[in-house]
């Protein structure tokens, strides 16, 4: 792997511009560059950056990636693997489009928009005009999120019209590539009346020890009574920097199921937010991250009821090995007069060395009387009496250590209800799990 | 039934509603300097090294920022310029009840507390204004080694004893609040209780403001010895006047080596007072501190009880009731921080919001790195009266290593319409549910103050409960 590295580096173009410098990535994204350029970097005594280590928020040893050669094209296609059975499937590295395998005819005639972020731009630009970044980041990524908007060149766009259902899941997988190299990938999906999509995102480092920055914004939008599942796996090298604004409106009656799996990035921000904006919706925030080394994975979430009626379910769980830290930060907030809100946070962290380190800070902001409201926060270790069991059992220490592990993060994928998806997501944990460790 | 129709409440304040000619022998004008302080010191003959701690914190306290990136904005309405910072009666701490004058006694009476009662307290430490005007200190107590005294009595006589903690539990700058009472401080109750010495009797504290725009800043420092034991009371009420009053302590206690400590609070401020308290604790090896904390006045409080657990098999606890009423925003919580092995706390909060009223739980707990058997339990829960309250939950939890537990959990609810039927339906009007419903909320918690403060507890619940449904 340390070859690798050198390699990677010495290939690196002398001319590549650092990213700090690289202005705005068309003349529309001036506005969103001169934005990110005036935003302060978060201090330590910000609220919403509380626990983190922002002294390594530092980016200026990141450029502006290059587009891949064949040969790399080649590799990373063969190495995008996913489910055995999807509706669409699409393959970018460096923010550059390297394949699609597009929806069936019949979606197509029913009016399926499934297309890379840039035709969209071109072809539809209301639909854009009304969704793209409308939700501005609230959770203290601001800068960030303006520098998503100023460098976005690459992403999906997915619009699945009224009453139309895609049974399977559709996926993205998104590269870096090259030492340095930062990426923006970006994931719209507009769910209008009725209509069900699951989406899967994969966010992959070529190269598993290459630094590198991603910041990614994925929002999603649904109508009355639609349904969206959308699982994102982060995976990126575990020297990278990852940030990831993702917004969700929830509209009538609808339900929105949101998974985000953390395994790669050295620095991880995760900032989710659900608008739970019509009456009867609902809105499912799932995380599982695995940290492990000096891994840092600050989560942010926030839970707001602005009608009455509307259901919120976060649980988010963390097992951290080695010197991992995690944060989570959560709010719910039910606004004045969103009655009979039924919202639920719960965060988990298992421990499993002695230098770890969780952060838990749930948060409640009511402003309705007629509501339920319940957050809860642990942190423990795993049960010497379950390890004795498996161990008299004669499975070895670290294998029974796993399964309990294991166990602990498989209950949040089986809040997804689609077996295959959660066995893919299995075999990635088992992967994170297997790989040689940088202590 | 519709909580819609719910009419706001009307505070019943009338209680603690009226005030005395003011006489202050001793008077430092309104405002804050230099001047101030050697004022202060001289004329409490105080010593060179406390005038120069004064001094320091001063500093400290002009330096600091106010508090900004969560607390609330009702702090920015706070005119330091406008404040008395020191005034006496003229009185010397009495000892004898026939010393008290007049004036005094009266409050005293429309305050409700039984001539029976003061009898029995063990030591009654009433704070009137700034001086400490009363204190008496019950032979048995005096007997036992166990000094009760005002801060500046404490410092004054028993240096020996105070200086050594005096300011180390609760540094000068630990926060504005806390920078601008170690320059100004005065009042307050120094107890120290020799090591084995179980104090039988509750020792107590009443304190009243009694002069308009006129801040209180006392100090009070707890030492229990080795082994000790010591239950330390203190209830407030404060007539009402047109501009705020601040009110800013500092609380300090210490527990040697197997003490227990146990401090009660009963905070019912009138709704023009900001109540900005710092309050901590040092429990060394397998003592206990456990501060009761109850708050139902004032207009804005923020005060968040710790302990810091630095011997092993220390115990802290912190149960805290909160009612906010219209207009009143009570921001509480705990704080712990372990620091040895084997140390173990609990939180358990129970809030009612009514009407335009806000609460608020914010929460620290810290288990660091390397420490085994560390256990935390928190638990928080809110009830919403009015569709206008509001109530937010802010705990922060940081945990190192796989030797330690902790978990947090909190809930908000509003009062069941069905209970409220069901009893109404036995007879009970609504308001009589209501506030029937309220008090068995929080009832687990009110059982767990002495049997005085529990009772007067539930009468304060049911006058603030009274007209808030219609």
């Amino acid at each position: 792997m340390s070859t690798a590295i050198l390699e990677s580096a010495a290939v690196l173009p002398t001319t590549a511009t650092p990213i700090l410098s690289a202005g705005p990535a068309s003349p529309e994204q001036a506005g969103a560059w001169e934005k990110f350029t005036a935003l302060p970097m978060p201090v330590r005594t910000d609220e919403e950056w509380r626990f983190a280590k922002v002294k390594d928020l530092d980016l200026s040893g990141y450029v502006q990636a290059q587009p891949v050669d064949d040969a790399a094209r080649e590799e990373l296609l063969a190495r995008s693997e996913g489910l055995a059975a999807v509706a669409g499937r699409m393959v970018f590295a460096n923010d550059q489009l390297l394949a699609q395998e597009t929806l069936g005819a019949a979606l197509r005639q029913q009016g399926v928009l499934w297309l890379p972020l840039e035709q969209a731009v071109a072809e539809h630009p209301e639909l854009l005009h009304k969704h793209f970044m409308r939700e501005e980041a609230i959770l203290g990524g601001q800068k960030f999120a303006a520098l998503h908007a100023s460098q976005v060149r690459a992403g999906t766009f997915l619009y699945v019209p009224r009453g139309v259902e895609i049974d399977l899941p559709i996926e993205a997988f998104h590269w870096m590539h090259g030492a340095h190299a930062s990426v923006f990938p970006h994931t719209l999906i507009i769910a209008e009346d009725m209509a069900k999509v699951t989406l899967i995102d994969y966010y992959e480092s070529a190269d598993a020890a290459a630094p590198g920055l991603a910041c990614a914004v994925n929002d999603l939008w649904l109508g009355a009574g639609a349904n969206v599942t959308y699982v994102c796996v982060q995976n990126w090298s575990r020297t990278a920097h990852s940030f990831q604004m993702n917004s969700t409106v929830v509209g009538r009656d609808a339900q929105s199921k949101s998974l985000f799996v953390q395994l790669g990035g050295q620095h991880v921000r995760s900032e989710s937010v659900s608008h739970l904006r019509g009456p009867g919706g609902r809105s499912d925030m799932l995380a599982v991250t695995v940290a492990a080394a000096a891994q840092e994975v600050d989560a942010r979430t926030l839970q707001i009821h602005e009608v009455p009626n509307t259901q919120s379910d976060l649980l988010y769980k963390n097992s951290l090995d080695d010197t991992a830290r995690t944060i989570f930060a959560g709010l719910i907030r039910v606004d004045p007069g969103a009655h009979r809100t039924d919202a639920y946070q719960k965060v988990r962290n298992l421990l499993l060395s002695d230098e770890a380190e969780a952060n838990s800070a749930p948060g409640l902001e009511i402003e309705a009387d007629d509501v339920r409201c319940t957050h809860g926060a642990t942190c423990g270790q795993i049960e010497q009496e379950e390890l004795f069991y498996l161990l008299s059992r004669g499975i070895p220490k670290n294998e029974a250590q796993r399964l309990i592990v294991f166990g602990f993060l498989n209950e949040v994928f089986e809040r997804l209800g689609n077996e295959p998806v959660q066995d893919n997501l299995r075999k990635l944990v088992r992967a994170k799990f297997a790989a040689p460790r940088q202590r | 039934m519709s909580t819609e129709t719910v009419s706001q409440i009307d505070i019943d304040r009338t209680r603690g509603d009226f005030s005395y000619p003011e006489s202050h022998t001793f008077d430092a004008g309104t405002g804050l300097t230099k001047d101030t302080i050697d004022y202060i010191s001289k004329v409490k003959g105080e010593a060179e090294w406390i005038r120069e701690f004064r001094h320091r914190a001063l500093e400290v306290f002009q330096s600091k920022p106010m508090p900004t990136h969560w607390a609330s904005k009702d702090l920015e309405n706070i005119i330091f310029e406008n404040i008395r910072y020191y005034l006496a009666n003229g009185q010397k701490p009495t000892r004898s009840w026939d010393e008290v004058p007049e004036d005094v006694k009266r409050t005293f009476e429309r305050l409700g507390i039984p001539e029976q009662e003061r009898k029995f307290l063990a030591g009654v430490e009433a704070q009137f204004d700034s001086e400490a005007v009363y204190s008496n200190i019950k032979a048995a107590v005096g007997e036992q080694g166990v000094i009760f005294c005002g801060s500046t009595e404490g410092l004054r006589e028993h240096p020996e004893i105070f200086r050594k903690w005096f300011g180390k539990v609760i540094p000068t700058g630990d926060n504005k609040f806390s920078a601008l009472n170690s320059a100004v401080f005065s009042g307050g109750s120094f107890i120290y209780v020799p090591p084995g010495v179980k104090v039988k009797h509750p020792l107590q504290a009443y304190f009243r403001i009694n002069a308009e725009n006129f801040g209180q800043f006392e100090r009070t420092l707890i030492i229990a010895d080795e082994g000790s034991e010591v239950m330390y009371m203190e209830g407030c009420t404060a007539p009402k006047f047109e501009t705020a009053t601040l009110h800013s302590a500092v609380v300090e206690l210490v527990a040697m080596k197997g003490a227990k400590i146990q401090y009660v609070t009963v905070q019912n401020w009138s709704a023009n007072v900001f109540n900005l308290v710092t309050k901590r604790a040092i429990a060394h090896e397998e003592a206990e501190v456990k501060w009761i904390d109850c708050n139902i006045g004032s207009r804005l409080t923020m005060k968040y009880p710790g302990v810091i657990l630095k011997g092993r098999k220390a115990r802290g606890e912190v149960i805290s009731i909160a009612l906010a009423s219209d207009g009143q925003h009570q921001d509480t919580g705990a704080k712990m921080i372990h620091a040895a092995d084997e140390t173990t706390s609990n939180i358990v909060s129970k809030s009612i919001s009514v009407g335009t009223g806000r609460a608020t739980y914010r929460g620290l707990v810290h288990i660091p790195k390397h420490l085994k058997g560390c256990k935390n339990n928190t638990e928080c829960d809110a009830l919403l009266i009015n569709s206008t309250a509001r109530t937010d939950t802010y705990p922060a939890i940081t945990v190192r290593g796989t030797g330690n537990s902790s978990q947090h959990e909190a809930s908000v609810s509003q009062i069941s319409a069905e209970q409220i039927f069901y009893m109404q339906q036995r007879g009970l009007t609504e308001a009589q549910a209501m506030s029937l419903s309220v008090n068995g909320f929080v009832n687990d918690l009110v059982r767990q103050f002495p049997m005085e403060y529990s009772v007067e507890l539930k009468r304060l619940i049911d006058l603030e409960m009274e007209g808030s449904v219609g």
